[in-house]
């Protein structure tokens, strides 16, 4: 059930101005269940201690909870083994790490990145300082008229030269879940590795990165109703033992001299310095609620409702404009624009309304740039949020448009 | 009016309002009203940064008084930046560069945007006091 779930969040029976807080922000970053807040609070409480490091009581306590955590992402994702699971600070971390560490080690002048332009600026500028550095060339995949990715074209704008490719399982502002399979499956053809970037797939889909194949893959847990400042990074052994460490610091290292140090081996490898370790435990009971509403048919029903029913609303609407139209491969995630209303005058109005939405580029200004517009507006959609909400949603969004245009 | 009867004017039509929503209505109004602004004035150097949406400023010298035009793409932030524009137009350089803005606090426009919008509103009073501290024409 719907309500039940929503029970599981104090946030969310906020009031602001006066009115019922509609959260529909999630894509930016999600409410927190209670039973996230009591793994963070349980943490501080009674297991904070640094991890890994002392032999007393609360750093065994703290080290348990935070290398739990590392078992539960490993069978939520279905990886081959625990120490392929690297804690980051976020997605944003993660691909930095990747880009940093494997483009040190296998990125060189001449050599090719491929991302698509509908990347989120987290998987594109981490490549481009890369590239700059290495004298390297970002190449760019593009979308057809629906949204979708012009994954036939992926092939062609393979070489020789290419050296990894980075793609979103969803794009932030799109909404439609990539073939990522497919994509996968072509490059390794090719002998290339690909990067998932799945700060939104996680939230969404249903992910197995043994059946997807790819070589990394990564994920905030803010998006994900885990704390914030907690981040994976899942990636291949064979690529992890190869690419140099990240950072260097406190436990990521064997033994350190000034002759030669040599490092741990993975996971802490990539683990530098202390650790989230009052955050990463969250990501258990988070997981947790994510699969318990996975299971819940009702509440899959009433996702299912909420798309159809914004997807109808928004497209035979003939003031608004919505990107990423291709109803079967999309998730409640809706980016649009309406004509003659800026999308930050409907934001700010419908904010007092007590509705959160996100308006402007998202972090996305190659993909905005590519639709030909300054920004949008977007709404998105939890397993928290009920098809009332989606009513008011759209009701409101009416009586903002009128006061504007 | 004096610049005092001015703001004045201004606290009296926003305490009209007692809902937010109202005031924006208000303010989409006053974004409507404000005279057209050329087009091949839009340039990079009147564009004020630190707003989500785009904002542009453009003044006048006439006999030692400041005049101002401005344009945005959002209309509630074309209602303010008017609404701004509207209180400090035709004052001298020496009136703007002693006031202290206090008339925004005063009817809740910064503490009702959120942090980035009042943000946007922080560039457009620099840029008025920037204006009036250089005398750019
Ligand atoms: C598709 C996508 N990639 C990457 C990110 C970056 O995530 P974070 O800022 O949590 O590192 C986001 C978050 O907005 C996203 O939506």
């Amino acid at each position: 059930m719907v309500e039940e779930i929503r029970k599981q969040f104090p946030a969310l029976s906020a009031q602001v101005y006066g009115k019922p807080l509609v959260y529909l922000d999630n894509a930016a970053s999600s409410q927190r269940p209670q039973a996230v807040i009591d793994a963070w609070t349980q943490s501080v409480l009674a297991g904070n201690a640094n991890i890994h490091r002392a032999v007393h009581y609360l750093a065994g306590v703290a080290t348990e909870a935070y290398e739990g955590a590392r078992d539960s992402v490993q069978a939520f994702l279905n990886a081959p083994s625990r120490e392929e699971i690297v804690f980051t600070s976020g997605a944003t971390a993660a691909v930095n790490l990747v880009a940093s560490s494997f483009g040190e080690a296998f990125i060189g002048e001449g050599d090719e990145v491929l991302v698509s332009v509908a990347e989120h600026h987290s998987n594109i500028v981490p490549w481009q300082l890369v590239c700059e550095r290495k004298n390297a060339t970002l190449k760019v995949l593009d979308i057809h008229e629906n949204g979708t990715l012009a994954v036939e074209d992926v092939e062609k704008l393979l070489s020789q030269r290419t050296k990894i490719v980075a793609i979103s399982h969803i794009s932030n502002v799109l909404g439609l879940v990539n073939p990522v399979r497919e994509i996968v499956a072509v490059c390794h053809k090719h002998g290339i590795p690909v990067l998932v970037d799945g700060a939104q797939g996680i939230v969404h889909e249903q992910v197995d990165v043994q059946a997807l194949d790819c070589d990394f893959y990564v994920f905030s847990g803010h998006k994900l109703y885990a704390a914030t400042g907690t981040g994976v990074l899942y990636g291949k052994r064979r690529w992890l033992d190869a690419m140099p460490p990240y950072m260097g610091g406190g436990e990521m290292i064997k033994s350190v001299s000034f002759a030669k140090t040599t490092y741990a081996p993975l996971p802490e490898k990539f683990e530098a310095g202390t650790q989230n370790f009052n955050g990463v435990p969250t990501l258990v009971p988070a997981i947790r609620f994510v699969q318990a509403s996975r299971a819940d048919a009702d509440v899959q029903k009433e996702q299912a409702a909420i798309t159809e029913y914004i997807y109808t609303k928004l497209t035979e609407d003939e003031r608004i404009t919505l990107y990423g139209t291709a109803l079967e491969c999309k998730i409640p995630l809706f980016s649009f624009a309406v004509k003659g209303a800026h999308h930050e005058d409907l934001a700010l109005i419908m904010d007092k309304m007590g509705i959160a939405l996100r308006s402007g580029q998202m972090c996305a200004e190659p993909l905005m740039d590519r639709l030909g517009v300054t920004g949008l507006l977007r709404a998105s959609f939890a397993p928290y949020n009920t098809l009332a909400e989606a009513e008011y949603f759209i009701k409101c969004l009416n009586r903002a448009i009128d006061m504007l245009v | 009016m004096s610049l005092e009867e001015k703001k004045q004017q201004i606290i009296d039509d926003f305490s009209i309002y007692d809902e937010w929503l109202d005031k924006y209505e208000y303010l989409i109004e006053l974004g409507k009203n404000l005279d057209a602004f050329p087009e091949e004035k839009k340039t990079e150097e009147r564009l004020i940064k630190g707003c989500q949406s785009r904002v542009w400023l453009d003044s006048e010298e006439r006999d030692g008084r400041l005049y101002f035009t401005a344009d945005s793409d959002a209309i509630i932030t074309k209602g303010i930046i008017s609404l701004l524009i509207s209180v400090y137009s035709g004052c001298t350089k020496e009136e703007i560069a002693a006031d202290d803005f206090g008339f925004v606090a005063e009817i809740g426009l910064k503490d009702n945007l959120s942090p980035t919008r009042a943000n946007g509103l922080v560039s457009m009073i620099e840029r008025i006091k920037e204006l009036a501290g250089q005398g750019r024409q």
